[in-house]
């Protein structure tokens, strides 16, 4: 979005959620929110005739296990008459629920589902909150920083016990990162 | 005289995951009553393959052929927004002329799924003949595909930077006369089906979306269209080279699948007219940033040059580092918005990738508009949505 945009929606964010911390970035304006203000602060962005958020298009989750509220949870909004986007995120603590927004944009449904299955985050009001990407009885939570990427167990099918049997990944050598990851 | 009432129990139908017409692997639960669908309970997730877990452990360019194989009906364009998200979070400016090769494959690839669309939708309603006569044209657009990579659909083609390799020799021209001979085949095309009885019988007011109900359920793309919001983020925030190219964006007016039919055909001539003009535009030049600290070194003189040699090896070892920060690039893909959310803190692999997948939304919506249609049109809908499951269930 163009600086001229960007301070557009700064200043009518400023005077409208005056209470709410801002950050700005070089292409889009993040709001901070608690779970206990979002549904009264997206219901306001989607109503507000100005800010006119009319899409939720994106819900992210996102896990920093070194922080003490581990995981996040990013809102991207759009809003195709203003042609603008806003970005909302909210902390949470280990185990904290957030609450559902599905009453304001009905599209978060399998949104919600998926941060819940792949993060084990969970949406209180949310009407059918179970996995959706991975198998019925997965256990863990796979996008988890703590999970590995080899997974912890394997699924086969077994000829002599004519079913499917679930075994604990075995590595011949044990996983390493090929690459070095920061500086 | 008594009169005697019987009473019929709803039942459920699993449609798929092994069904022709579920476009792969969908699975849906069905609650019927009689043939009316009272409730339909889509399950997904048989392809998921964890492409967001994968690339937190992936260089940048690793990434890109896992973004191929997301959407494998449009794969380029699922690329793009990849090199799009990485050029901008490493801060480099893509030469001219491979900012129109991008664009013209885009297209092509909009084509390439539009086309897909066009012959599974006829085949899933009965017209047989519309899927030889798109597989016709597609043919042609996977020589182009392997003309420029040497592969017919995972192309790994668009580079942080720029394009791997410039058009060979000849391709310009052979593009050109696609171009020429393309607006007759849709003709062809239309002449089939646009006024067909039976075609109209089976998509007009099936699963009307009204342009509140489309913006409330996350639409993007041809489906927002269809609902009548002139939508498309190639004119709304243009990348690569769309800012120099006019094209017009075709919308529905009752929102049914009829109209996203005819949202998609319109977008085959305007896709045909920016690749003419891309064409007409492009000039010679560089095909990828020339600063090949940050992107790959031409092979020739990787194979003759000592520094080249070197950064080919540390490009493809350990990747090239991106400054820390966050950011969400989305693209117009043929299905609707394709998006890429990455967290960098630095270093050559991102810390955190979600993919917005235009598919995943759309194929939510079948919920509300499957209910109150017989079960005749739910394949109708599973057409209209134009799902690919690679996408979906990532």
């Amino acid at each position: 979005m163009t600086p001229e945009k960007l301070d557009r929606i700064e200043a009518l964010l400023s005077e409208r959620f005056a209470d709410l911390p801002k950050e700005r970035l070089s292409d889009i304006v993040i709001v901070h929110v608690t779970p206990q203000q979002l549904v009264a602060t997206m219901t306001r962005l989607r109503d507000d005739p100005d800010l006119n958020f009319t899409q939720m298009i994106d819900l992210a989750g996102v896990h920093y296990p070194e922080r003490a509220q581990p995981f996040e949870v990013v809102y991207q909004l759009l809003s195709v008459h203003k042609n603008h986007r806003l970005r909302v995120k909210v902390a949470l603590a280990e185990d904290q629920p957030v609450p559902s927004v599905i009453p304001v944009w009905s599209c978060a449904d399998w949104f919600e589902r998926e941060a819940y299955d792949l993060f084990g985050i969970l949406f209180t009001g949310h009407p059918d909150l179970r996995r959706i990407l991975n198998d019925y009885d997965f256990d863990g939570h796979p996008l988890r920083k703590d999970f590995p990427v080899t997974g912890r167990y394997e699924v086969r099918f077994d000829e002599t016990l004519g079913r499917l049997v679930r075994e604990p990944v075995v590595l011949e050598r044990a996983f390493r990162e090929p690459y070095r990851h920061t500086l | 005289m008594e009169t005697q009432s019987t009473e019929f129990l709803n039942y459920t139908v699993n449609f798929g995951p092994q069904h022709p017409a579920a476009h792969g692997v969908l699975r849906l639960l069905l609650e019927l009553d009689g043939e009316v669908v009272e409730r339909a309970d889509p399950h997904i997730g048989f392809l998921h393959r964890g492409t967001e877990k994968l690339l937190e452990h992936k260089t940048y360019l690793q990434g890109v052929p896992y973004f191929d194989r997301l959407d494998y009906m449009s794969m380029m364009s699922e690329e793009h927004t990849w090199v799009l998200a990485v050029e901008k979070l490493a801060g480099m400016v893509v030469p001219e002329r491979a900012q129109y090769i991008r664009v013209i494959y885009a297209e092509l690839t909009r084509i390439l799924n539009h086309l897909l669309f066009l012959g599974a939708h006829g085949l899933d309603v009965g017209a047989m003949t519309m899927f030889i006569y798109c597989f016709r044209e597609r043919e042609r657009i996977m020589d182009m595909y392997e003309a420029v990579c040497g592969a017919r659909m995972h192309a790994a083609y668009f580079r942080p930077g720029g394009v791997a390799r410039d058009l060979p020799d000849g391709l310009e021209e052979k593009i050109q006369s696609f171009v020429n001979d393309f607006p007759s085949k849709i003709d062809e095309y239309e002449t089939l089906l646009t006024n067909n009885r039976i075609w109209k019988q089976r998509l007009v007011d099936i699963g009307v979306v009204s342009a509140a109900e489309a913006l409330d359920l996350g639409f993007a793309g041809p489906m927002l269209r269809g609902s009548g919001i002139a939508w498309d983020l190639r004119k709304a925030e243009p990348y690569d080279a769309y800012d120099r190219v006019d094209f017009d964006i075709p919308i529905g007016k009752n929102g049914d699948s009829y109209d996203r039919y005819l949202v998609r055909v319109e977008e085959l001539r305007q896709s045909n007219r920016i690749i003419e003009q891309c064409l007409q535009q492009m000039k010679p030049g560089p095909v990828k940033v020339e600063n090949f600290k940050s992107s790959v070194p031409y092979r020739q003189e990787m194979q003759q040059g000592m520094e080249s040699l070197i950064h080919h090896f540390k490009q493809f070892s350990e990747g090239v580092d991106v400054p820390p920060g966050e950011l969400y690039v989305a693209t117009e893909s043929p299905k609707g918005e394709f998006g890429v959310y990455i967290i960098s803190h630095g270093g050559s692999k991102p810390y955190r990738v979600k993919i917005r997948a235009a598919g995943f939304n759309h194929l939510q919506a079948i919920k509300t508009m499957a209910k109150g249609h017989m079960l005749t049109d739910v394949t109708t809908l599973v057409g209209t949505i134009d799902i690919v499951f690679g996408e979906i269930d990532r």
